[in-house]
């Protein structure tokens, strides 16, 4: 080993110059990914005070609002009514079946919400689906599913899993000999649950209940189908417009209201679900006694509407013929598939080397400018993917004509709303590699590159496959952005869901739409393995 | 504070022949940790092929002296040496870990999990011509040659610990540091691999430095150690020099059970609490100190009770503890001081039982100038 030669180098310049260049790299990133964002605000700007003024205060954007909200506000107590109790029954008592039931009050979430928006549209009302399944049981008429309600149905059914997930970690993690304490200091069960459970399970809830209130603030497919005027809808259909500057404006009310949101929670939930956490104790499930079989009734009806019936309308799409379900012009072709499948394979890739500067620099400096560049690449959570196309829309017109409606920038927006996945789970594997090990390294002879390239990168790789498999999954079912990104004439299974909806012929769609449940299954399956590495 | 006449006799009468080179070197070394001071002024100089312990309870600065050596924390202040090379001071390069010939058994052992035990003990070794052979040559020492092909998560405590000693003695650094190297061992494997540890260290002939926080561990491997109290080192000595003769109250009482008598020293006897000792018996207590009070260290196994009458003796049992093979009885001396003496087990005492104490120490006593 040359180790004279290398003596003549200082390190601590050479140990600066690195960490320099990864903070570099890392700031590119993050300001990259927030690039459609400031977009948006230099657009903002633009716009004449006196417009912006009677944009702001119409009656339109104040009925946008209200509805918007209301929704929020609907769909999140209901899935709270609905996740809550499921959790309760499936964690702390004899329910029968609870197994089956744990798995079946999870998995509504593997149904991309617009497409059980269509299904759904598809089957009630006049002349739908189920209708004509109940004409031989005596039932004329189902009324039809839309507007407010339509929308707050399915988007409860397909979202409350995200607070019966949360809640039941909380249950599982929450110490029962607490609730035996509690029993054994003179209080009821009832006073016992709302003294010591409530308090310790409260910040699960309120995670879950973020997670459902941003994905109905953000979600556009569901409203679109449902026909129901909110931001994102309104936005969309704006975007195309002359009316771009308004888009423009309503988009930063709706980013407004999301950080709003955000800050409620972090207020309400003052620590974190885990924080509490004592391992479970093996205090007696409760009792539910008659109760038993109204219990599984209701765990019943819940799988039923999000699960059985959904899947099940797709599959009578498929089987069933008719005029309606088989015209000319939309057949669905694999080459839509393999579209999807290609710019989604360039999303995880783009997203996954992206993520490594940021990820590392976040896990092994943890500095308050790490932590910054670190977050900063979490708007893309926040911020709707249909803001996202929009402000992508926008500067690719003003600025690279050249590049609208390439597959460059739709990757681009792909990697923007799901490079966080990609972060999170580089971050999270590099936290797992014991710092320990690259000083091992370094004290048997190995230069810092080195013992990164010989000991963290083959121990991340399986998280950064992770976060790759993460991002291609959910950029294969990513609807907004892609919808106003997608090059002329190129079709995803996306788009072409799309289409054949506008056009109402369902038939064509039940291959992509089983093909996609299929796909987000795959995902959940992924963030479930990856969960239970984690924990090991 | 170490009395000074102290140092100097312990200085004088160390048997250890100055001639051996010395290995390591830390000279006038300080970290600080923002406005914390971890290590301050510590002067250490560790000779070839010796195993020298760094022991003292948490926070002492042991761990980030050791990080120091390695290179992986940097000193504020002060120049380390390994051989002659400076690795470490005001006016020269900073010598990054992996180009200080310095080798580092973690406490957790850091073993790479996603290489084999083979792959583990070769991952410091750069000629891929004799590493075949050199990892055999270490397996053999370590007495792992079954576990080649092995995982890390695959082997136990021990074996772990002998993968780790393994892969750091492969690319024969010329210092060898062992952070807390048994901490992670349940105790009855902790006694055995300390025996195991030391063999291996010595057949390998490497100079090594080890850091620990337990006693036991630190008087039982090492061939000196070096007890630190706040940042710098109080003793540095063999450990049964250590032990018997520590300069300084801390490391008096951080070795082992310490109880002190009071004492007025006069006409060459000193009067304790349990009785007139005579001069000789206490460590270089010379007529130049006459009328000085002092306090004398005595350990459980320097003392024995013995029955008295209710209206004589020394003092009262006031407490007992079993320890298996002993009794440790706490006795108040009338005089205000209180020590403890260790029996057999088969001699029982009552509480509150008048004694008399006797001194049975086979060696000198320290002695402290009275606080």
């Amino acid at each position: 080993m040359a180790t004279v030669g290398r003596l003549s180098v200082p390190t601590v310049e050479a140990d600066t110059q690195r960490r320099i260049a990864l903070f570099v790299l890392a700031g590119i990133v993050a300001a990259l990914v927030l690039l459609p964002v400031t977009w948006l605000v230099v657009e903002a700007l633009g716009v004449p005070i006196s417009r912006m003024a009677t944009v702001l205060t119409g009656a339109r954007t104040a009925q946008i609002l209200v509805n918007s909200l209301a929704l929020v506000v609907t769909v999140t107590t209901a899935s709270v009514l609905l996740g809550v109790p499921l959790a309760l029954l499936t964690v702390r008592t004899d329910l029968p079946f609870r197994r089956t039931f744990t798995v079946a009050a999870a998995l509504p979430l593997v149904v991309p919400s617009y497409i059980g928006a269509f299904a759904f549209a598809s089957a009630f009302g006049p002349g739908g689906l189920l209708t004509d399944a109940l004409a031989p049981l005596g039932v004329d008429t189902i009324p039809a599913l839309d507007g407010f309600w339509g929308t707050a149905v399915v988007l409860t059914l397909f979202t409350y899993p995200y607070v019966f997930i949360t809640t039941r970690a909380s249950l599982l993690a929450f110490d029962t000999t607490l609730v035996d304490a509690a029993r054994t200091l003179n209080q009821s069960r009832r006073t016992a649950f709302r003294r010591v459970t409530l308090p310790q399970i409260a910040p699960g809830i309120a995670a879950g209940s973020l997670l459902v209130a941003l994905y109905t603030l953000s979600d556009f497919g569901t409203p679109a189908i449902m026909r129901f005027d909110v931001f994102t809808r309104v936005i969309y259909v704006w975007s195309g417009a002359a009316q771009q500057d308004v888009a423009t404006l309503l988009s930063l009310v709706l980013m407004g209201v999301t950080v709003l949101i955000i800050a409620a929670e972090s207020r309400l939930a003052t620590g974190d679900a885990d924080g509490y956490a004592g391992g479970p104790g093996r205090g007696g499930r409760y009792r539910l006694g008659r109760w038993r079989w109204v219990a599984a009734g209701f765990a019943t009806l819940v799988a039923t509407l999000a699960l059985l019936l959904p899947v099940g309308i797709l599959l009578m799409w498929l089987f069933r013929e008719g005029p309606a379900y088989a015209a000319g012009g939309f057949d669905f072709e694999w080459r839509y598939a393999l579209n999807s499948v290609y710019v989604s394979l360039l999303a995880a890739g783009v997203a996954v080397i992206a993520s490594v500067p940021v990820g590392y620099l976040s896990a092994r400096r943890p500095t308050s400018l790490a932590w910054v560049l670190d977050r900063a690449t979490y708007v893309g959570y926040a911020v709707p993917g249909v803001v996202i196309g929009l402000a992508l829309v926008s500067f690719s017109l003003d600025v690279a004509p050249g590049f609208y409606r390439t597959i460059p920038v739709l990757v681009f927006a792909y990697v923007v709303r799901f490079v966080p996945q990609a972060v999170g789970a580089t971050r999270a594997s590099v936290l797992q590699v014991d710092r320990g090990l690259l000083e091992a390294a370094r004290t048997l002879g190995r230069p810092p590159t080195a013992a990164f390239r010989r000991v963290v990168l083959p121990l991340i790789a399986p998280g950064l496959s992770a976060g790759a498999a993460l991002v291609f999954l959910t950029t294969m079912k990513e609807l907004p952005a892609t919808l106003l990104l997608a090059p002329p004439g190129y079709d995803t299974i996306v788009t072409f869901i799309w289409r054949v909806r506008a056009a109402g012929y369902y038939g064509e769609a039940a291959i992509p739409a089983l093909l996609l449940v299929v796909l987000s299954a795959a995902s959940m399956a992924v963030i479930l393995r990856r969960g239970e590495t984690d924990a090991r | 504070m170490p009395d000074e006449r102290l140092t100097d006799r312990a200085a004088a009468e160390d048997p250890e022949p100055p001639a051996a080179a010395v290995a390591l070197e830390l000279s006038e070394v300080t970290r600080h940790y923002g406005p914390e001071t971890a290590v301050t002024d510590l002067d250490l100089a560790v000779r070839e092929g010796e195993l020298l312990t760094l022991l003292g309870p948490s926070g002492c600065g042991k761990t980030t002296t050791l990080r120091m050596l390695a290179g992986l924390e940097r000193p504020d202040d002060g120049v380390i040496r390994v051989g002659d090379r400076v690795v470490a001071g005001a006016d020269t390069a900073f010598v990054s870990p992996e180009d200080r010939d310095v080798g580092l058994v973690f406490q957790d052992f850091a073993l790479f999990p996603h290489l084999s035990v083979a792959e583990n003990i070769a991952f410091g070794l750069s000629d891929s011509q004799e590493t075949d052979a050199r990892v055999e040559e270490l397996l053999d020492l370590v007495g792992l040659e079954a576990q080649r092909d092995a995982t890390p998560d695959e082997l136990s405590g021990g074996q772990r610990q002998r993968v780790a000693l393994a892969r750091s003695l492969a690319p024969e650094p010329r210092v060898l540091l062992l952070d807390e190297p048994f901490s992670n061992l349940d105790v009855r494997l902790r006694e055995r691999m300390r025996d195991e540890v030391r063999a291996i260290l010595k057949e390998a002939g490497v100079t090594a430095v080890s850091v620990t926080h337990d006693q036991e561990e630190a008087l039982s491997i090492s061939d000196r150690v070096a007890v630190m109290h706040d940042g710098r080192i109080e003793q540095v000595g063999r450990p049964e020099e250590v032990f018997e003769h520590p300069e300084s109250r801390f490391v008096a009482s951080f070795l082992g059970q310490a109880g002190f008598l009071r004492a007025r020293f006069s006409d060459g006897r000193a009067a304790t609490g349990i009785g007139q000792l005579e001069a000789d018996v206490i460590n270089g207590l010379s007529p130049a100190y006459d009328g000085a009070a002092i306090d004398v260290l005595v350990r459980p196994d320097d003392l024995r009770a013995v029955p008295a009458d209710p209206d004589s003796g020394d003092g009262t049992i006031v407490g007992r503890k079993y320890t298996g093979p002993s009794f440790v009885y706490r006795v108040a001396l009338d005089s205000g001081d209180v020590v403890h003496c260790q029996h057999n087990h088969a001699t029982e005492f009552e509480l509150d039982q008048r004694v008399r104490v006797d001194l049975v120490a086979d060696h000198t006593l320290a002695w402290y100038p009275a606080e």
